[in-house]
């Protein structure tokens, strides 16, 4: 069994050049489809995208978008989304200034042989067991995309019934500012 | 006061100052259909609802005031895509209201329901699906303001009938708080450091071009352009949706750049060291190929909208402003390049050398396509308004007509809409009525929305409308010809199937014909004494002419092809 990944990994699966843009949106319906349409429509990837309404209550959401800045100049994506007449603020943080988490939610078949390692699988990585029955349990993990990449790559030793990971959400490191 | 929706949002467009509606009714907008009989607001009734957007358009390029079209929903709707991307595309002020199933009854496949906001969502700068009636007078008031402030554009009012029907307070935004807009600030302060630093890049440049694009006309800069070229001396060329924003009897104007742009505006450009985008977005018509793009050339590229910076060409200098501001702070600096004899010269040599030119008119039976526009422009009073279709005729209209005016020139640039010249002409007509309307427009384009010279003649809207008549989808011949190894493919349309003439008097115009050089000037002559209905006049000319220069798509502008006069032989 690999040694865990720290909890403060760096990015793994996800390209260097990602970068993570902290979109807020006005609450209205529709508004998702028109991000997710000027993504589309200008050929602009998206690795993850996560979506809750705001700190400042029913007014607001917040879209943290994952974008691939290799598809398209990250200005150019800043500035297209920036002409949404939903979108009121953009911030737009690298990876390195950012603290990114991200939740995984897997449920495992479980036999008596593997009830031992799963539990050091769980323990090490710094997951949580929430849900338990004489034949699965489910865990959970809220940690970095990495941590989470990590699990998930260790769960391959076992049967996975279900695994699901909600998309990452970021804020500035403290003492960083996101550009916007 | 208490009103039902349909009247609030008749009143809505009056506190808009509309003067005029373009639509065509059905179920779900018939409500307001009903206010309308009492309103001051005039409406056109159209025939298609493709015919309703494009007249809109046209109203709102000749006049600067948003158009205004009203249609039904689903296929009424659905018809009115086109217009909507075209403006999007032109970037010209659009306010389209279009009916809706009731409230309770969308999502649920109903009669003549179709996610209007949705299909539209690319193609418009926003759109507003209303959820109660109070809300009308604030989508109303808000989509005017969207469409006309900052980089204009096309804006979608979708309206349920149940809320059309239903009973409101009136009230009407008075702030653009009340618009409840937080995401949308189009108010730029001009960039003090970026235009030093414009002023700076002139000043080391000694070939410069002044590059001016639709956003000139758009901020009605055309005064303050000819006020820098003026001082300056500095060349100018105008795209085609800058076409008279410069006049071009002015030496400065090199003419329209591009795929069929003059050789000297094109070659200017390519051996630039300095090109001063005026509200211009790189398009690929202009550029060619992009690397090879006026490869020694700084940008200082000026424009209301950030995101065009860096968009296709990387910018030296990048100036958020209306080009109205911009140059109003260039001229105040007194920005000035360096001394440009050298350069001058070089210009005059390449205008000397490769004029536009075109065959000798023949007496055979055929006229040439320039040569008809270059009698009609002739005959035609100063101020004269000439719209298109899209294809050879836009690019010879473009090219030959002595453009002296801004917003005399009505076209479809961005998205090449066909059959965008006789509806834009109408609209033309209608937002200035005093100006004579010229259509230019080629035999396929006509055909895709004449229908519309009825409702032009049921109105009273005296447009003349000079069908170039090859017989051919003209600038798809000229590709086959020249690109696909001369194999015509589903291209030629025959010039005598529709009969233009009989076609024209069945819609309530005159309709004429010339074949001759004596025919052409004599009907020119006698469209231009008629004034209470549209004239319609098929021109038969010449289906192998082709439009030069030429740059073949993704060429380099440096493989710009001359004219065959103009070639060595």
């Amino acid at each position: 069994m690999n040694a865990p990944e720290p909890f403060l990994g760096d990015v793994v699966h996800t390209p260097v050049r990602h970068h993570i843009l902290s979109v807020l949106v006005e609450n209205k319906a529709g508004v998702l489809a028109r991000v997710a349409g000027l993504f589309a429509r200008r050929g602009f990837n998206i690795y993850s995208l996560a979506v809750a309404p705001a700190e400042t209550k029913a007014r607001f959401s917040r879209i943290t978008i994952v974008v691939d800045a290799e598809s398209a100049p990250l200005e150019q994506i800043v500035e297209q989304l920036d002409k949404l007449v939903n979108v009121v603020a953009i911030s737009d943080l690298s990876p390195k200034d950012a603290l990114e988490r991200e939740l995984l939610l897997a449920t495992i078949r479980t036999d008596v042989n593997s009830r031992t390692p799963l539990s050091d699988v769980v323990a090490n990585s710094g997951a949580a067991i929430v849900d338990v029955d004489a034949h699965s349990i489910t865990l959970m993990l809220a940690g970095t995309p990495g941590a989470c990449d990590a699990l998930e790559r260790q769960l391959e030793d076992f049967n996975t019934v279900e695994l699901h990971r909600t998309g990452r959400v970021a804020l500035p490191r403290l003492g960083m500012t996101a550009s916007s | 006061m208490q009103l039902t929706g349909a009247q609030a949002l008749i009143k809505s467009l009056e506190m808009e100052g509309v003067e005029v509606i373009f639509g065509l009714p059905g179920g779900a907008i018939l409500p307001v259909y009903d206010p309308l009989i009492d309103s001051s607001i005039r409406h056109i009734l159209v025939r298609h609802e493709q015919g309703a957007g494009h007249m809109a358009e046209g109203y709102a390029l000749a006049t600067g005031r948003p158009g205004v079209a009203m249609v039904t929903s689903g296929p009424g709707a659905t018809n009115i895509v086109t217009p909507i991307g075209n403006a999007y595309m032109d970037s010209t002020p659009l306010v389209v209201i279009t009916g809706q199933v009731a409230s309770g009854s969308i999502g649920t496949d109903a009669f003549q329901e179709c996610d209007i906001t949705g299909i539209t969502m690319g193609i418009t700068k926003h759109n507003f699906l209303v959820k109660s009636a109070h809300d009308i007078p604030r989508a109303v008031a808000a989509a005017f303001y969207l469409a006309t402030t900052g980089r204009p554009g096309p804006v979608l009012v979708d309206l349920p009938k149940d809320l059309a029907q239903s009973m409101m307070e009136w009230w009407y935004p008075t702030t653009v708080e009340e618009l409840d807009l937080p995401g949308y600030r189009p108010d730029v302060a001009l960039d003090e450091v970026a235009v030093d630093a414009a002023v700076e890049l002139i000043a080391q440049s000694e070939r410069p071009v002044l590059y001016v694009g639709g956003g000139t006309l758009k901020s009605n800069a055309s005064a303050e352009l000819l006020a820098f070229a003026n001082r300056t001396g500095m060349p100018v060329v105008t795209t085609l949706m800058a076409r008279g924003a410069f006049p071009d009897s002015h030496p400065q104007n090199l003419g329209m750049p591009g795929m069929h742009g003059t050789y000297a505006a094109v070659t200017a450009m390519q051996r630039a060291d300095l090109l001063i985008s005026l509200g211009a977005r790189f398009d690929d018509r202009v550029t060619g190929k992009i690397p090879a793009f006026a490869p020694d050339a700084k940008i200082l590229h000026v424009d209301i909208d950030k995101a065009e910076f860096n968009k296709v060409r990387r910018a030296d200098v990048a100036v958020r402003a209306t080009i109205k501001d911009a140059l109003n702070a260039l001229e105040s600096a007194e920005a000035a390049p360096k001394d440009m004899t050298a350069w001058w010269a070089r210009i005059d040599e390449w205008r000397a050398t490769y004029p536009l030119v075109y065959d000798e008119p023949t007496n055979d039976g055929l006229l040439r396509p320039q040569a008809v526009i270059e009698a009609i422009a002739k005959a035609a009073a100063p101020g004269t308004i000439v719209s298109s279709g899209v294809g050879q005729h836009q690019m010879w209209a473009s090219q030959f007509w002595p453009f002296e005016e801004p917003r005399t020139w009505i076209n479809s640039g961005g998205a090449g809409t066909m059959g965008f010249g006789v509806p834009s002409a109408i609209g033309a007509k209608i937002g200035r009525p005093e100006s004579t309307v010229w259509c230019i427009d080629g035999d396929g384009c006509f055909q895709m929305t004449a229908q519309e010279l009825v409702t032009a003649r049921a109105e009273g809207i005296p447009i003349k409308v000079a069908i170039l008549n090859n017989a051919y989808l003209g600038m798809v011949h000229q590709w086959q010809t020249m690109f696909y190894d001369n194999r015509q493919s589903e291209v030629y349309l025959s010039a005598d199937l529709p009969d233009y003439v009989l076609w024209a008097q069945a819609m309530g115009c005159v309709g004429l014909r010339a074949r001759t050089i004596e025919e052409m000037h004599e009907a020119i002559r006698q469209a231009n004494e008629i004034n209470d209905v549209p004239v319609v006049i098929d021109f038969r000319t010449e289906s192998e002419e082709k439009v030069f220069p030429m740059v073949a798509a993704g060429a380099s502008n440096d493989d710009i092809m001359v004219h065959p006069l103009q070639r060595e032989a």
